[in-house]
């Protein structure tokens, strides 16, 4: 019961937050350093790991696929299975969990102290809502910066299985006869798709992150805790809307 | 009572209204805990109003509730006769709150903690903030830190720069907890001084929190003794002088007897209750 009431509670001062967020939209152009600063914060710090991340997932998927279409006779399909799994879920997919662990964490880490610390209380008796100079400009920037990580992770990806369609001996196709492949299925739409699946976990995640920082109680050892919870919550969120997500686009 | 006077910022020139404070039958319960019971008083306009009592009696409590940073179990806390929590109110009164360890931005350099304020509600262009922000970080004598960062500055120092980002605001009411405390004699005066300052050219009205009989006797208008959570003496300084209650006497004169130190006598009470 304790925990359905927490539940309870913490969905409604999400969607408190998110209101509260969009009541100061007007004020966002006023708040362009900030939104910057943001964008730089999740999109620009964010791109190495997702890179390599990506790549390696293009060289698995590559692989995977090719020992298993082998035996069939079809490894020249590689491409199309790379690109489609790329495209419309892990990069998508596994781009979030990287925001969740890297930038959610931090977001949570970074408002949590300031909770702690007195410096929200601050802002309060400053008439300065903490949604407006705080969670706005992180919500604004990862709407922007998500498709830019998605579309180098999908880039990424693909060339990653590329390589090892050509360089593994025992796959041996072209990069030509790869891509062919990967554009005859993988259409615009497909790409779109994973993107659109993006802007809903990236959004989520910093939301849910931004709100259980500035709801940490306590000293310390809350922060770590918070911490944990808002990435373990994230990643939880991004699976079930998923599924949720992925059957309302197809 | 809750009525306004026209004031001028001595530091700044604006002009404002002091308010009023009421507090009605106010307690405060965290679980079990009852931290502040029943406790009501007033402040007038331009009051300096001092809040004394021993740690754990709920003076910061109290601080919180006036500032609208929490809510109270029963009873009404109102600021010029407005409910402290509601953002409207905020929008009507300014009221600035120096926070015991500071509060203050951690990412952001003690310039723009104060420049901060003024530049969100817009209160002049960037010259008119620059030239407040100057003055205020002067007056508190702090002005080499403008470029620092607060994990660089002293916990003195922080108070300061604390005390400026409220002066900074152009507050109707002041709020200060334990504004005096870590702060260096001469520095204590100071803070003493502009407190008073901001009394008797400003007439912002004031209430502070703080264990500093040297502040509390030599400005106060009047003194409020919490003791337990609840009000135990409400009076000017001079009918505080004069208390015969002997928690307040001990309070004000505490003696350090070696032969018979106090934690003995409680370890002895404690003994002996059964």
């Amino acid at each position: 019961m304790k925990q359905l009431t927490s539940i309870l509670e913490g969905i409604g001062s999400t969607l408190q937050l998110l209101v509260s967020s969009f009541s100061y939209l007007s004020s966002l152009p006023r708040q362009w350093a900030r939104f910057i600063e943001q964008c730089y914060l999740i999109g620009y710090t964010t791109l190495p790991i997702v890179a390599i991340l990506s790549f390696f997932i293009g060289t698995v998927l590559a692989l995977e696929a090719g020992y298993a279409m082998e035996g069939f006779g079809a490894k020249e399909y590689i491409g199309s299975l790379v690109g489609l799994s790329m495209a419309r879920e892990l990069g998508p997919m596994m781009t979030s969990v990287l925001l969740a662990g890297r930038v959610g964490s931090a977001i949570t880490a970074e408002l949590a102290s300031m909770k702690v610390y007195q410096e929200i209380d601050a802002l309060t008796t400053m008439n300065i809502p903490a949604a407006k100079i705080l969670v706005l400009p992180r919500l604004a920037a990862v709407v922007v910066m998500m498709p830019v990580l998605i579309v180098i992770a999908n880039i990424v990806g693909w060339f990653g299985g590329s390589v090892v369609a050509r360089y593994v001996s025992l796959l041996g196709i072209s990069p030509e006869a790869y891509f062919s492949a990967l554009r005859h299925f993988t259409k615009f739409k497909d790409v779109i798709n994973g993107m659109e699946k993006a802007e809903v976990f990236g959004f989520v995640v910093v939301l849910v992150c931004c709100n259980i920082g500035l709801n940490t109680r306590g000293g310390p050892r809350e922060i770590g805790a918070a911490v944990t919870r808002a990435v373990v919550v994230s990643l939880v969120l991004i699976l079930v809307l998923d599924y949720f997500v992925t059957k309302m686009l197809t | 009572m809750q009525s306004c006077s026209k004031t001028r910022n001595p530091f700044t020139g604006a002009e404002a209204n002091a308010v009023g404070v009421k507090v009605d039958s106010l307690t405060k319960k965290y679980g079990a805990m009852t931290v502040l019971k029943n406790v009501s008083f007033e402040v007038e306009p331009g009051e300096i109003f001092v809040i004394m009592g021993p740690s754990g009696s709920g003076k910061s409590v109290l601080l919180r509730q006036i500032a609208g940073l929490d809510y109270p179990t029963s009873g009404t806390v109102t600021v010029n006769g407005m409910d402290p929590r509601l953002a409207s109110t905020r929008e009507h009164v300014r009221l600035a709150l120096v926070f015991q360890a500071g509060a203050l931005f951690n990412s952001l350099n003690v310039y723009d903690n104060l420049a901060l304020y003024p530049r969100e509600h817009r209160s002049g262009d960037e010259n008119a903030i620059r030239e407040r922000v100057l003055h205020a970080l002067r007056i508190l004598s702090v002005e080499d830190a403008a470029k620092k960062f607060p994990s660089e500055l002293s916990g003195g120092m922080k108070k300061r720069v604390s005390i400026a980002r409220a002066l900074v605001m152009e507050p109707q009411l002041l709020l200060y907890d334990e504004p005096t405390s870590e702060l260096d004699p001469v520095m204590s005066a100071t803070i003493t001084e502009i407190i008073a300052t901001l009394k008797h050219e400003y007439s912002v009205t004031s209430i502070v929190v703080t264990h500093d009989r040297a502040l509390a006797l030599t400005i106060a208008n009047r003194v409020g003794i919490l003791f337990n959570g609840k009000m135990l003496s409400l009076g000017t300084t001079d009918e505080l002088r004069a208390s015969k209650d002997p928690r307040i006497v001990d309070f004000l004169n505490p003696k350090i007897d070696v032969e018979h130190p106090r934690f003995k006598k409680l370890e002895h009470q404690e003994k002996d209750t059964p």
